[in-house]
């Protein structure tokens, strides 16, 4: 029957697309839609700026691209999970405690919602976070460095995917467990399942000053899959809504058992309630075995703690803190309007997107109006809680954005389009096709009680034919929308990079007065920096050889040593002593089982070499730093293993 | 300059002449400034030690010799990423060349002659004065940007390149300034 309806929608949606586009054909041929004042739009002239920023998560990357907006140029790729031989993150001595987990060193992760800091709701543009989908974590990123600063491992969840969305003052950033595990985890048959299973909902506190991330507390929901999240703004701050699928629990065939209910949930819950709950005490410590790395700006050099133990909370504990609202076929997106007021449910098998309401919610709470529960958390009545359905004529709702304006916007995965609808009449406004099936869509500050409702994103997940071909891997298409008028038009298109699972962007001006252009030497506390080249040596600590090394424009300090012997651990600590924006240089060795390393003005940066072979060997700046930089270079002598050759170092002697 | 507003009007004539036949935007780009005209020499940058063009044009004794960079129009050259080691006459060292050559050396048809001469206060590579001092020991003459290579002396504590003796060092962001008496003239 399901399978009869969808054929019967998209017979539906081709015959409207195919008398759509005669429409379009029309428009076109009367004004020219694509002639120059759409190029105008996009163009940004050399030595202009773009107006906003855009940051798009990676997806398998494990990394977070920066792009202009309107233009779509591609900025800066900023490693978050993933080691990055371009800097020599997860690479340098200093960055490889960043990927440390419990696990061990985890070189890689999956990238998926990257969301804006706030302050009342408004986007303040300090942090960046976003999350590893595969081995549990949150990052955060600073946002005038553009450099990830903290990782913190959520224990006790897996495919961490209704995460990073942050409350509206930043006092948490919040992490969902999509697949339910056993808490704590145990050997045990995997069809016991039911009742065995949990799904954590893991709150992590965000110190107002540096960022510093830690768990407050874990939610020990019902083993359902929490797919996405979003917190509460305005009326609605203090509470978060996660949608869920596969309340059947099936543990096999999910595509099949996990849509065998007509309803699933979103999950509401009341943190402030669980909040005070914590802080008088409440909740279950649990031993627990996870990674917490932290990035200090003054040393150059990040940290990791293993933490063991974690404070759980039994939502039977607190009463009046969790309530299931009904929300049709599997929903996906859980999307809150600006105001607070709606909570977008969009069920990804489903035609139609459900709006809850707020106020109807606390109204039927109040009144005790529950339809059964579910592991003992109340569900509430649909119709009680239903503001509105929007009879949207696409297929495979995903997500929903904002634009002030009290319009929302939908991306159709199977329909390919995005959806304009307006928030209390529910009825569609504009429909425009993305042709290769939309994903997460943006609109910058989407995610706030002030969206900027200029342009949107829509990041599709097909490429095929879109630009010129590379071989069967084609980076996913974004497209830009301006959605300044009553319609939507497309602009541009343009290539990213891996595979983007949600972004959020800003404007320019709140971001680029605070970009940090160099580190300034006199706060080194790097504890193998040099302050001068004059400071620069070389020592021996039995097998562990140092090189308190220099670089500035065009040469090493020293750049000739000896004395070195095969089998040594080599450590080259190099200080750029640079104090000039955009002067990086870099260190490379042969035969170096590591990347190479880009070292920032004021940096230091220190890079392993196990020399096995004897012989002269070079070394050289990566970075094309100078008019001499194919000058900078040096040597170091390697002597067999019992060889006498003390150590030596020298420049121009 | 005078060219770059004969190319503006000719872009705007060209828009103006576009949008006659395509509906009015709401903001046409051409009404935005450029925000970085001279590219590198006009980054906004006050975290950054100076580079030396702003190390130069921030040292009153030293207006002669900015005013000459302007004139020859050789700005982007001390602010690029160099390194560059520049011999900076002071103002006096000017005024003991014979009278009327700086004013004819300022002329616009006289550019390329003064971009030359003051080309030839420039080394690629930073020498400080330690390096200036093996410079002198080792026999090494330094090779100018324009191909000239010139003696380094030294008398005592006192370092000379050509002959100009160097009486003051300033580090810059993007190589090294070294004060000199005299204006170092090709032979």
């Amino acid at each position: 029957m399901k399978n009869n309806n969808l054929h019967a929608n998209a017979l539906i949606i081709g015959m409207l697309a195919l008398i759509m586009s005669c429409g379009q054909a029309g428009k076109n041929g009367s004004n020219g839609a694509l002639s120059g004042s759409i190029a105008e739009k996009v163009y940004i002239a050399p030595g202009e700026r773009d107006e906003q920023y855009a940051f798009l998560s990676g997806g398998y990357s494990g990394n977070l691209t920066v792009y202009g907006l309107p233009s779509g140029r591609l900025f800066k790729e900023i490693p978050v999970f993933s080691q990055f031989p371009t800097s020599g993150y997860g690479y340098s001595e200093e960055t490889k405690p960043m990927l440390n987990t419990s696990f061990g060193f985890i070189p890689w992760d999956d990238l998926h919602h990257p969301d804006i800091s706030q302050t009342n709701g408004e986007l303040d543009g300090r942090w960046i976070f976003a999350n590893g989908n595969n081995t549990p974590r949150i990052a955060r990123v600073s946002l005038s460095t553009f450099e990830t600063e903290e990782i913190i491992e959520v224990p006790n969840s897996a495919g961490n995917h209704s995460s990073s969305f942050i409350t509206e003052n930043t006092e948490y950033v919040v992490a969902g467990t999509r697949f339910s595990v056993p808490v704590p985890q145990k050997d045990i048959p995997i069809k016991e399942y039911k009742s065995n299973f949990k799904g954590a909902l893991t709150f992590i506190s965000v110190e107002p000053e540096h960022g510093h991330m830690d768990i407050k507390f874990q939610l020990l929901m019902p083993g359902f899959n929490y797919d996405l999240s979003h917190p509460g703004r305005g009326k609605s701050h203090g509470w978060f809504f996660f949608s869920t699928y596969n309340t059947e629990e099936a543990n096999t065939l999910l595509e099949v058992n996990a849509s065998q209910n007509d309803k699933d949930f979103i999950a509401a819950v009341n943190w402030k309630k669980i909040e005070e709950f914590v802080n008088n005490g409440g909740g279950t410590k649990m031993a627990s075995n996870y990674a917490h790395n932290v990035y200090n700006e003054s040393t150059h050099t990040a940290t990791s703690t293993i933490k063991k133990e974690v404070l759980t909370v039994n939502p039977a504990d607190v009463p009046g803190a969790i309530y299931f609202l009904p929300t049709p076929k599997s929903p996906h997106g859980c999307d809150v309007d600006p105001s607070g007021q709606y909570i977008v449910g969009a069920g990804k098998l489903s035609a139609n997107i459900t709006v809850h309401s707020f106020d109807k919610m606390l109204a039927a709470i109040e009144a005790k109006k529950f339809d059964g529960d579910a592991y003992g958390i109340p569900i509430l009545n649909y119709d009680d809680v239903l503001a509105g359905s929007v009879q949207s004529g696409g297929l495979g709702p995903l997500h929903t954005e904002f634009d002030g304006r009290g319009n929302a916007y939908t991306t159709f995965f199977i329909s390919s389009e995005v959806v304009k609808w307006k928030l209390e009449t529910w009825e569609v406004i504009d429909r425009k096709p993305t042709y290769y099936s939309v994903g997460h869509l943006m609109i910058p500050g989407g995610n706030s009680r002030n969206p900027h409702g200029k342009y949107l994103v829509a990041m599709n997940k097909i490429t095929k034919d879109r630009y010129l071909p590379t071989g069967p891997e084609m980076e996913h298409s974004a497209q830009i929308y301006d959605i300044s008028g009553e319609k939507m038009e497309l602009l541009y298109d343009f290539p990213t990079h891996g595979e983007p699972h949600y972004a959020a962007g800003c404007n320019a001006d709140l971001l680029v007065n605070n970009s940090k252009k160099i580190y300034r030497l006199d706060e080194n506390n790097h504890p193998y920096g040099i302050k001068s080249p004059a400071e620069a040596r070389v020592e021996r600590d039995g097998k562990e050889v140092h090189i308190y090394m220099s670089t500035i424009r065009s040469h090493f300090t020293p750049d000739n040593i000896e004395g070195v012997k095969v089998g040594d651990k080599v450590y080259f600590h190099i200080t750029n002593h640079e104090q000039d924006f955009d002067v990086p240089h870099g260190f490379s060795m042969i035969g170096q089982g590591t990347s190479e390393i880009l070292i920032m003005p004021g940096q230091t940066k220190t890079s392993l070499w196990e020399p096995k072979k004897v012989g002269v060997w070079p070394f050289y700046c990566t970075d094309f730093c100078s008019a001499l930089h194919q000058e900078m270079q040096g040597y170091i002598r390697v002597s067999p293993a019992q060889s006498d050759i003390q150590l030596s170092w020298s420049l121009d002697e | 300059m005078k060219k770059r507003s004969k190319n503006l009007i000719t872009f705007l004539v060209v828009l103006v002449t576009l949008n006659a036949c395509t509906p009015p935007t709401e903001k046409t780009r051409t009404e935005e400034p450029v925000s970085h005209p001279k590219g590198q020499a006009s980054v906004v940058d006050d975290v950054s030690d100076p580079n030396i063009l702003q190390v130069a044009a921030s040292s009153e004794p030293h207006s002669t010799l900015v005013a000459a960079v302007q004139a020859a129009q050789i700005e982007h050259v001390l602010v690029n990423a160099g390194p560059l080691t520049v011999f900076a006459p002071v103002n006096s060292a000017f005024e003991k060349l014979p009278d009327g050559t700086v004013q004819n050396l300022l002329k616009p048809e006289n550019k390329d002659a003064l971009a030359q001469i003051l080309t030839r206060h420039a080394a690629p590579g930073s020498y400080d004065i330690e390096a200036l001092k093996r410079e002198a020991k080792k026999g090494r003459k330094l090779y100018m940007a324009t191909g000239d290579y010139l003696e380094v002396t030294m008398d005592g504590d006192n370092i000379s390149v050509a002959g100009a003796k160097i009486v003051g060092t300033v580090a810059a962001s993007n190589g090294i300034i070294h004060v000199i008496e005299n204006v170092i003239l090709p032979k």
